[in-house]
């Protein structure tokens, strides 16, 4: 029985530690807003002024709202207003409060067969992609970057589902997505913030960016406690005005990467 | 070949330095799988001995399903744990969605199919040669399971191993019961997931070569506490 003994005493050992007390809550993010790294720079202020540790799920915005929906989360920070207001309008958040917006940009392979740097609008960018038959990788994944696509496709009055094999829908994160068009030289669309944090840009480059189709307003949700009453709506209070207090606004307007800023504070006083 | 050499420099550099981070990832991927492997094994060692021993109608079906049941996609488990210990499913007022026990039970089910099917495939041989011994001596079912479960054990940790190499590996499910919390939930695998997904390839590459390294120490440490694979014991 000496293995057995060996084995279990340092399993008990690891069992019996449990995580640190302090006041926990949990919020779905969006991959967009972690691959920023504007979190790592948020967290540990929050932590220091409120003394609340806010537990990160990095989850595309349609995974974030179905957590949210389930109340396995205490609040969501997402970008797709649509999908946000019919969540709220459903009765699984008390309400919808704006904190900062960055923008959508358009990538590809640096040589820009499809012509899109000099295209007028973000629909006619799309629109050339479509007519030069050149490869594009869609999100897939019903994130707010997904939704914002199909509709500047929309806007461009073109189906790519429907369009040809050029159109590629990965069904995969940002940063996922992005090592994909950059393994096939294609164009694809990304927020600013995890397009200058992205790693492996290989032969991608910024190519369009600018329209205000484009822009990407962030919001938190509260997870309606009427609903769901277990979760820390007393918590969630603090951390949105936190959010959306001063110190949060010099933090988030700030926040550099390369120089360039990449969010812009907005939430408005209650 | 720059994308290994330049993984191999992050794993040195990440064991040298002590990054707290990295220990703290390292040994939370360990407790999550020795407690599963250790449970599954619990399960899934007298279970296979039981079938070795047991003759019933459903016998072969139980075998084929087991052995069916290796191959569930991590994915599915991890859905289907989700979807029991969610808020909204009947397991949610435990609260344990997000936890590392939501991440050790989804890995006691996809390890414990494994475990039983191996240990019931090398304790089937142990049977045929022992049953009319345990038989003659008139062994209760409980002292049949046990004699031939001590008398397998050096082929029962392998079906143990078996197990833990699943587990350690395993980021399908403990992505989705977990949740990759950091400082919470964050195992190797589901880090790799993370930083491959931020493009950064050597960071990944470093934590996967820590991720095989580890998984070497525990087989080694393992033979070397049980005294397998040496010259003098086969």
């Amino acid at each position: 029985m000496k293995l057995l003994n060996w084995l279990i005493a340092p399993l008990l050992a690891l069992l019996s530690l449990t995580p640190a007390g302090a006041e926990t809550i949990r919020m779905a993010v969006t991959t967009s807003f972690h691959n920023s790294g504007l979190a790592d720079v948020l967290l540990p202020e929050i932590k220091a002024d409120l003394g609340l540790e806010v537990q990160l799920l990095v989850v595309g915005t349609g995974q974030a709202l179905k957590l949210g929906e389930q109340g396995d989360v205490d609040a969501i920070l997402v970008h797709s207003r649509a999908a946000e207001e019919a969540f709220v309008a459903q009765g699984f958040g008390t309400h919808r409060r704006e904190i900062m917006y960055n923008d959508f940009v358009l990538v590809g392979p640096r040589q820009d067969p499809a012509g899109i740097a000099s295209a007028q609008s973000a629909a006619e960018a799309l629109a050339r992609i479509a007519a030069a038959g050149a490869l594009f990788v869609s999100r897939g994944d019903e994130s707010g970057t997904h939704k914002k696509e199909r509709a500047l496709w929309q806007a461009a009055g073109i189906d790519p589902t429907a369009a040809g094999p050029w159109y590629r829908e990965a069904g995969a994160g940002m940063g996922a997505t992005l090592n994909t068009a950059a393994g096939m030289g294609a164009y694809t669309l990304s927020d600013r913030a995890s397009w200058l944090n992205f790693g492996n840009k290989g032969d991608l480059a910024l190519l369009y960016a600018g329209d205000p189709a484009l822009f990407n307003q962030y919001s938190l949700i509260p997870v309606n406690p009427a609903r769901h009453p277990h979760v820390r709506a007393d918590l969630v209070a603090r951390l949105e005005d936190w959010l959306t207090g001063p110190r949060a606004r010099a933090l988030i307007d700030g926040y550099r990467i390369g120089g360039e800023q990449l969010f812009t504070f907005n939430a408005q006083p209650e | 070949m720059d994308g290994f050499a330049a993984g191999l420099w992050q794993a040195w550099k990440l064991i040298f330095t002590l990054d707290p981070d990295l220990y703290e990832i390292v040994f939370l991927s360990l407790r999550v799988t020795m407690s599963a492997v250790i449970i599954a094994s619990a399960i899934g060692l007298p279970l296979g001995a039981w079938l070795v021993i047991k003759r019933f109608r459903a016998r072969r079906f139980t075998i084929a399903l087991l052995n069916a049941l290796i191959g569930l996609p991590p994915v599915v488990v991890g859905l289907a744990v989700y979807m029991l210990l969610s808020r909204s499913g009947p397991l949610g007022v435990l609260g344990l969605l997000f936890t590392p026990t939501a991440m050790i039970i989804a890995q006691v089910i996809i390890i414990t199919p494994l475990i039983a099917s191996i240990a019931h495939q090398t304790m089937r041989d142990l049977w045929a040669e022992y049953h009319d011994l345990l038989l003659s001596m008139n062994a209760s079912r409980a002292q049949r399971i046990a004699a031939i479960l001590w008398d397998g054990r050096r082929a029962l940790l392998t079906a143990m191993l078996a197990g833990f190499g699943r587990g350690i590996g395993e980021v399908g499910a403990i992505m989705i019961v977990g949740g990759n919390i950091d400082h919470v939930t964050r195992v190797l695998t589901t880090a790799i997931a993370l930083e491959t997904g931020k493009g950064n390839f050597a960071f990944a590459m470093g934590l996967g070569l820590i991720l095989i390294a580890l998984s070497l120490s525990v087989n080694l440490a393992i033979h070397w506490i049980s005294r397998t694979e040496r010259a003098s014991v086969w």
